[in-house]
């Protein structure tokens, strides 16, 4: 793809013409904030935290999934792009709970976000969905970023186990007929809960240790190996907490997986802890 | 695709109706009797799966059966067309019209909008709680619910009853005991369905013929000229047909105002298969003007779009109607059916080797499906959710393709383009808004209805062709350009209504809606229908209107009622994120109305 020039907070910027703003940003080390933007998904471009101000256009654009254009005029930090980021954070944190949402607060910081001006507004506040061993469906913590749906459809899985359903405030990630997950074409990969930003979706083991507050981070670590199940050699990232597999994760870059794996790496790792 | 299905089983009533949409099925594969062959031929992949926009007719089929759309009618259409059966549900609980759990079939949608609620329609509520009870609550088979704008505010308060096992049907002016008997009784035929509570006045070609010519009656369209535009384009050629329309200076009538000119030369400038879309789903509140040219000018919208499709090259035409417009789709069906007849549509169009056929698509009860690129995904069968533009729909629109999508009054001013010259049009009207337009009058005026003049007229002079307000009542506010629109107030009489003129007071025309409110009208309420609406109707897709609409909700409700202290700036810190934020007009313009009311001091007193 050819080059081009943009302008990035009023410094000329040289960039490729088949990368976004998002990824042109990054190359200048600029710290553009992500909530529903994952590297191996397709840009849903529904939580609008990206958000960056062009001249010429009315409405801001978001960073993910609009690519650059020669002479394209940037500004990723103006009044207008940190308002709609600060109301963005506000009205994700006045309606969803965040407290899973890594770096959530730093954000919250940056922008000055204070979720409890909306005190006593609206929430999407509703029981833990457990009906199968292997992840919970926190849905109280969900922001609609559309990501496990996309992992379960096109973008991964092709399973098509789970879509959005019902419309505007009331629209939420189900099943058909919200059937319990051992009913539906669910398969069991965890490639929802392996994109899921939130903890929305959360592997069994993680959610009753930190209901019984043994969910240690400190205590952690992450070891790369691959998956012995078959051939085709996934990467794995286990974390361990005392000598405890707790969960298995995949490298988003790794060009096997691109961070996505099948029930037997995510979830068959019982036998390891038999004595 | 690994398709797993539920185990749920159609009725036969289910299958009937899903298969007198998609036709018998051909195989074991896909829901049929399984022949020999299938046990070692695989029926499906893409030719199954490209039938895919054949879901929303389909779903209908059964609604308008069953009343509801159970599992295995579910599972059944899904089996049909190959759509796994979650994405599916989430179209299915995408449309108001739409249900997933039973109830009783035969369901009054009762319009509480604001040109309603101005007629009346609190009172028609209490009435049919009484009669029926609470709404949504009937057990046996009837019920009611409460329902946005249906685009009858000159007949309002209306009422849209959808009737399975029969067909649907509006009614106008609406008394409890009318309701009652359109829900229990007989459903009449729509030749009964007459256009006498129409109101229109003609000050230009777009209502020439309403009212005069038969909107069943082909013969009487050519006879009054029809057709004689398609004739005239075909000689010019194609692009010369785009230069008239570019000479004319011709906007987008459904509220963007975008030229229509260069829109025609981009699709036709683009790679084909090309596709034209005539965007029929008009459901901006206090809107009803396209309802009317498709329900007495029908003709003229399909001549308009076989111009449209020769001047871009497509051979193929959507039309997308709101679900909630029986008559309309009826007459136009019943339209494109003549047309065919008489080859003015189909594989060569008047004798000229030209192709060209129109699909009629129905909507389902989504606003959003207004917006282009929602239309385009409600067309093919996925959720009506508004794509992220760019790319343009004249790039990548319906199925992928460069499309031309324009909105049904938009069309109807090609004919005249075509039959008496750009030029002549660019002469009427001020140099900015060229042609005439529609206007649709309504709340608190004598005479309700659509009203066809010059652009340049001043918003006073619409309210008085309206007969103005009621006697001893003093205009209070005009709502101009429906819920997406903003509040004047008799301040602003003199203003033309004009792209330009509402321009430069901070108003916008939008698709022409004129609500009128007198002094006898608490304006809170209908500000608080508004926000309402906005929080019904976003699709949910992004944050700062999924979300936003709620709290632009809640605050208001807490400035009219207490405590209003800090909610004005709130309001505004609200209004700022989805305009800037949201992915799609509706977001971006969920907070103009009550950020003009409260300017105005129209709610929360003067600020």
């Amino acid at each position: 793809m050819s080059g081009v020039v943009i302008t990035v907070d009023g410094r000329p910027v040289e960039t490729s013409a088949d990368l976004t703003i998002l990824e042109t940003c990054r190359e200048e080390g600029l710290d553009i904030p992500t909530l529903c933007f994952l590297e191996n998904l397709t840009p849903a471009n529904t939580c609008r935290i990206c958000v960056v101000e062009i001249g010429g256009s009315r409405a801001l654009v978001p960073a993910c999934s609009r690519r650059v254009e020669s002479g394209m005029q940037i500004k990723t930090e103006s009044e207008r792009v940190r308002h709609t980021r600060m109301m963005v954070l506000e009205l994700l944190g006045s309606s969803v709970d965040l407290s899973l949402t890594p770096l959530v607060d730093q954000l919250m910081d940056r922008y000055g976000a204070a979720p409890d001006r909306f005190d006593g507004g609206a929430t999407v506040e509703e029981a833990p969905t457990i009906d199968n061993q292997l992840f919970v469906r926190d849905y109280a913590k969900c922001i609609l970023c559309y990501k496990c749906v996309q992992a379960c459809g096109v973008d991964a899985q092709n399973t098509f186990a789970i879509s959005v359903v019902g419309r505007g405030f009331e629209a939420r990630i189900a099943t058909e007929y919200q059937l319990a997950l051992p009913d539906s074409a669910c398969v069991f990969c965890g490639n929802c809960f392996g994109v899921c930003p939130t903890g929305a979706l959360i592997p069994t083991t993680e959610y009753e240790m930190r209901a019984a507050g043994t969910w240690d981070e400190d205590a952690q670590t992450v070891t790369r190996t691959i998956c012995p199940y078959c051939g085709v050699g996934c990467n794995l990232d286990l974390v361990v907490q005392d000598n405890r597999i707790l969960k298995a994760l995949s490298p988003l870059d790794h060009d096997v997986t691109s961070g996505h794996l099948c029930i037997k790496g995510r979830f068959g790792w019982q036998h390891v802890q038999s004595e | 695709m690994d398709l797993r299905l539920m185990t749920a089983e159609p009725t036969a009533a289910e299958r009937d109706a899903v298969d007198k949409v998609l036709g018998e099925p051909d195989s074991g594969w896909v829901g049929g009797l399984r022949r020999a062959v299938d046990g070692h031929a695989a029926v499906g992949g893409r030719s199954i799966r490209e039938r895919r926009h054949q879901l929303l007719p389909a779903l209908h089929a059964v609604q308008s059966s069953a009343g509801w759309i159970s599992q295995g009618a579910l599972n059944y259409i899904c089996r049909r067309l190959t759509v796994p059966p979650a994405e599916a549900y989430g179209v299915v609980t995408f449309y108001a019209m739409l249900s997933t759990t039973p109830r009783p079939p035969r369901v009054a949608h009762v319009c509480d909008d604001v040109s309603c609620a101005v007629a009346g329609a609190g009172g028609l509520k209490a009435a049919l709680e009484r009669k029926l009870g609470p709404a949504g609550l009937g057990t046996g088979e009837v019920t009611w619910i409460r329902s946005p704008c249906l685009g009858m505010c000159d007949q309002a308060p209306a009422v849209f009853l959808q009737l399975a096992g029969g067909h649907d049907w509006a009614i106008g002016s609406a008394e409890p005991d009318s309701v009652v008997s359109g829900l229990v009784g007989q459903t009449p035929a729509f030749e009964t369905g007459d256009s006498s509570d129409l109101h229109v006045s003609s000050g230009g070609p777009l209502l020439a013929r309403v009212g005069k010519e038969s909107p069943s009656d082909l013969g009487d369209y050519r006879a009054a000229g029809g057709y004689s535009a398609l004739a005239r384009a075909f000689d010019m050629g194609p692009q010369a047909v785009i230069d008239e329309i570019t000479l004319s200076g011709l906007t987008g009538r459904g509220g963007a105002a975008f030229p229509t000119g260069r829109k025609w030369q981009a699709v036709a400038d683009a790679a084909g298969p090309r596709y034209v879309v005539a965007n029929g789903d008009e459901s901006e509140p206090g809107t009803f003007k396209d309802r009317v040219l498709m329900e007495e000018d029908p003709f003229a919208v399909i001549e308009a779009m076989a111009i449209a499709g020769w001047a871009v090259g497509a051979e193929k035409g959507y039309l997308y109607i709101r679900g909630e417009y029986p008559l309309a789709t009826q007459r136009l069906g019943d339209a494109i059916e003549q047309a065919r007849v008489y080859g003015l549509l189909g594989g060569n169009v008047l004798g000229r080797g030209v192709a060209f056929d129109i699909e009629l698509r129905r909507g389902a009860g989504a606003y959003i499906c207004g917006e282009e690129t929602a239309l385009f995904n409600s067309i093919e069968g996925y959720r009506g959710e508004p794509r992220s533009k760019p790319p343009y729909p004249t790039e990548r629109g319906l199925f992928g393709q460069p499309t031309l999508v324009n909105n049904i009054e938009t069309l109807a001013n090609v004919l005249p383009i075509i039959n008496g010259g750009g030029q002549a049009f660019a002469a009427t009207g001020t140099p900015g808004s060229t042609g005439t337009k529609l206007f649709c009058l309504s709340g608190s005026v004598n005479r309700p209805g659509v009203y066809e003049v010059a652009f340049g007229a001043t918003l006073g002079q619409l309210l008085d062709m309206a007969g103005g307000v009621r006697p001893g009542r003093r205009l209070q506010a005009i709502l101009v350009g429906g819920a997406a629109g903003s509040f004047v107030e008799p301040d602003s009489l003199d203003v033309p209504a004009t792209f330009e003129g509402l321009g430069a007071i901070g108003a916008s025309l939008g698709s022409g809606a004129v609500v009128v409110f007198d002094d006898t009208v608490e304006m809170p309420s209908i500000v608080g229908r508004i926000a309402e609406f906005f929080r019904d109707e976003s699709c949910g897709q992004c944050v700062p209107c999924r979300v936003g609409t709620v709290r632009q909700e809640e605050a208001l409700h807490r400035l009219i009622e207490g405590p209003p202290d800090g909610q004005v700036g709130l309001l505004n810190e609200i209004a700022a994120v989805m305009r800037d934020g949201s992915i799609c007009g509706l977001g971006q313009t969920a907070a103009t109305a009550v950020q003009s009311a409260v300017a105005l001091g129209l709610v929360g007193g003067a600020t």
